[in-house]
């Protein structure tokens, strides 16, 4: 247990500087995508005659088709430098490339030797789009199954450290405010958790905690062997300063195994588990300085009036709260 | 019930939509007796706030009488008479504690699509798109108002709807757009523009002791009820006079002590710098539109306050920051704190210090909002504030 509070300064996230190194390149891309358009739409003739291909109306029309192509490819990428989708796009667009040159060779009036530096170079293009594809989607899948979930949040509570412990050390009172957790029962030193999975089931584990410093801090940690979900946590209550009450530190790590139950535990966090984490906290500060958690009739109606349940998991029901 | 509904740009319609409910044991229902079109309700109606969506309920500023309570309120009980504060606050966060309403920890169920926006997030406010709480607002019959016991205020029954309608956003509004401004006795305040927000700044700026009240705006109507019923003892109309050298005359070279912003991320002006702002709206490059802002910068005194009441939603673009720097400029802004102002103005408003109902140039029925809408945003009919009965 001690190495969790540390986690977080051993760099235990190494996918975050991952993905800055791949949205990078991504950009990269983006930029290619819209320089090669913008070319292609405004001078389609040179680079016809560029590549080695004859300039003729034909060939101009497909490079102003190639180039809006190219453009759209460029916007998507810019919008999300870490899509998948758009770099597949990418890898798509230059296999047609390659084909439209290879067509080239055919043509009467078309320059070999400038043909084949293209295809090169089209070539080399591809290899890098399809490596950055391939890689993206890989590691798209590692994020979202059997990574290790790890958040680290904080939030100021305008209350007493000591009140704050007191609530959540009767675990029972997580699910109030923790949206993945069904419930959480606690028999003496033990409890049992329950955290929502798909269409109505749940996945379950014991809990133990393995540190009370009544009014400080409070950690617990699955029981080896009762779930696939290792999970361990820990909160720490600071006196904030200027009497501002009390900053609320958490630190939560789920462990999903590989494969389907990881998915599916994934898909409980999103994309952002720590985004959902700080809802979890704003819903604590709401219950522990209001009384309850605050609903707007975005969070509760259905259909098209006054308005439609919010989309995000920050608004979704909460068990105890009003219908 | 009724209410009326934003459905797109320059789209709304009244429409049935369901009851509010209680949700959470301090909420209120209202039914509105009075409510009104804000001119932050144009910035909605003219798609330049995100996060609306078809349906949602629109208006910030309404009144009207408690007729159900959840099980925790305690203050108050159905049947009074209320008006209700834009900001939803709840009074026991540290920034509730310390005054500013509008910054209302607890109150945005979406705050998570506010930190994203503008890094954390203000308070929920009232029909005021998803960003802000997905709060349906009060142009309808009825309405649910979170944290009953914190917001509203009971009035009297011998001042009418028409006089206190507007402790709900715009006379306080008004009125912290000149006390951020340090009026001291014998300053010249100048304010952009001289629309519902504007005259209460000026009015306001008056009974703080300001010696000159320098309104500039682009319709001479306007301009008149500056003049006549809100106090201000000069005018200019941009159109027409050249905003700078006029400011330098009234002011003997100095420029104005306090400029006030009560304009907003829709202001208009003209030249190639109007050009270009509307432009880059237009093509979302740039989300606001700060001329006013812009110009109240430069024409402010040097060591300065420019207060801005104006909403801003974004970012701005060729913002001034040399002029800031190098003149001591000091900006101020925020959301109104409407809470804190409520007892003091409506005691101002019983007193007769302050009438309020002087920028009221159209009533209609609720049933009416959208012809409202249009009025108020062409500025047709002489338009300044058109105030909506629900009941």
């Amino acid at each position: 247990m001690q190495s969790l509070a540390q986690l977080r300064h051993q760099g235990d996230m190494p996918r975050y500087s991952r993905r800055d190194s791949s949205a990078r390149q991504g950009l990269a891309l983006a930029a290619f995508s819209l320089g090669l358009g913008l070319a292609e739409l405004l001078t389609p003739g040179g680079i016809a005659t560029l590549i080695g291909l004859p300039n003729t109306r034909r060939t101009r029309l497909v490079f102003r088709a190639l180039g809006a192509r190219e453009l759209l490819a460029g916007v998507g990428l810019l919008a999300r430098p870490r899509s998948a989708g758009w770099l597949w796009s990418r890898v798509l667009g230059d296999a047609m490339d390659l084909t439209l040159i290879g067509d080239g060779f055919n043509q009467k009036r078309a320059k070999f030797g400038r043909l084949i530096a293209a295809t090169a170079a089209v070539a080399g293009v591809t290899a890098i789009d399809t490596f950055s594809a391939a890689r993206q989607s890989h590691s798209a899948a590692l994020n979202r199954i059997g990574a290790p979930i790890h958040v680290f949040r904080t939030i100021t509570i305008n209350r007493e450290p000591s009140e704050i412990y007191e609530f959540w050390r009767d675990l029972s009172n997580l699910p109030r405010f923790m949206a993945h957790l069904e419930s959480v029962e606690v028999s003496g030193q033990t409890s049992k958790w329950r955290a929502k999975g798909p269409a109505g089931t749940s996945i379950t584990w014991d809990a133990e905690i393995v540190l009370d410093r009544p009014g400080d801090c409070v950690a617990w940690s699955s029981v080896e062997g009762s779930t696939s979900v290792p999970n361990r946590g820990v909160v720490r209550f600071n006196r904030a300063p200027g009497g501002r009450g009390t900053e609320v530190e958490v630190e939560l790590k789920y462990e999903p195994p590989a494969g389907a139950l990881g998915a599916t535990f994934a898909k409980l966090f999103g994309e952002e588990p720590s985004q959902q984490i700080d809802g979890d906290l704003r819903r604590l500060k709401q219950v522990l300085e209001t009384g309850e958690v605050l609903h707007s009739d975005a969070s509760i109606h259905r259909g098209m009036h006054p308005a439609r349940p919010a989309r995000n998991t920050d608004s979704v029901q909460l068990k105890g709260a009003a219908e | 019930m009724k209410a009326n509904c934003w459905l797109g740009k320059k789209k709304v319609s009244v429409q049935e939509v369901p009851d509010p409910k209680i949700l959470n044991s301090h909420d209120a229902i209202i039914r509105v007796t009075s409510t009104a079109i804000c001119g932050s309700d144009l910035h909605l109606y003219n798609g330049f706030v995100p996060s609306m969506e078809p349906g949602d309920v629109l208006g910030h500023e309404f009144m009207g009488e408690v007729v159900e309570v959840g099980s925790s309120v305690k203050k108050l009980r159905v049947g009074d008479r209320v008006v209700v504060p834009f900001p939803i606050a709840c009074g026991k966060c540290h920034a509730c504690q310390q005054g500013t309403t509008s910054l209302c920890e607890n109150s945005n169920p979406n705050a998570w699509l506010a930190q994203k926006m503008w890094g954390h997030s203000p308070c929920g406010i009232f029909g005021y798109s998803h960003l802000l709480g997905g709060f349906a607002g009060g142009q309808a019959e009825y309405a649910r108002v979170p944290f009953a016991d914190v917001g509203p205020i009971k009035v009297p029954a011998h001042l009418s709807d028409d006089q206190v309608l507007f402790l709900s956003d715009i006379l306080p509004t008004g009125y912290m757009g000149a006390e951020m401004c340090d009026i001291q006795p014998g300053q010249v305040i100048a304010v952009w523009e001289a629309g519902p927000v504007g005259q209460f700044a000026i009015a306001s700026a008056k009974l703080l002791g300001a010696e000159r009240i320098i309104a500039i705006d682009r319709y001479d109507y306007r301009l008149k009820m500056a003049a006549e019923k809100a106090g201000a003892t000069d005018t200019i109309n941009y159109e027409d006079t050249d905003v700078h050298e006029t400011l330098l005359e009234l002011t003997g070279g100095r420029g104005p002590d306090a400029c006030i912003d009560a304009v907003g991320l829709e202001s208009h002006s003209h030249g190639p710098m109007y050009a270009l702002d509307r432009a880059k709206q237009a093509l979302m490059v740039e989300p606001d539109r700060p001329l006013a802002l812009r110009q109240a910068i430069r024409e402010c005194k040097n060591g300065g306050i420019v207060s801005v009441s104006g909403v801003y939603g974004g970012f701005i673009d060729t913002f001034p920051m040399g002029v800031i720097v190098n003149r001591s400029i000091t900006i101020k802004s925020g959301q109104c704190h409407a809470h804190r102002y409520l007892a003091p103005l409506l005691e101002r408003i019983e007193r007769a210090d302050i009438d309020p109902t002087f920028v009221i140039t159209h009533h209609l029925p609720l049933s009416e909002a959208a012809r409202g809408f249009e009025l108020f945003n062409k500025k047709l009919d002489g338009c300044e504030k058109v105030v909506l009965r629900a009941a």
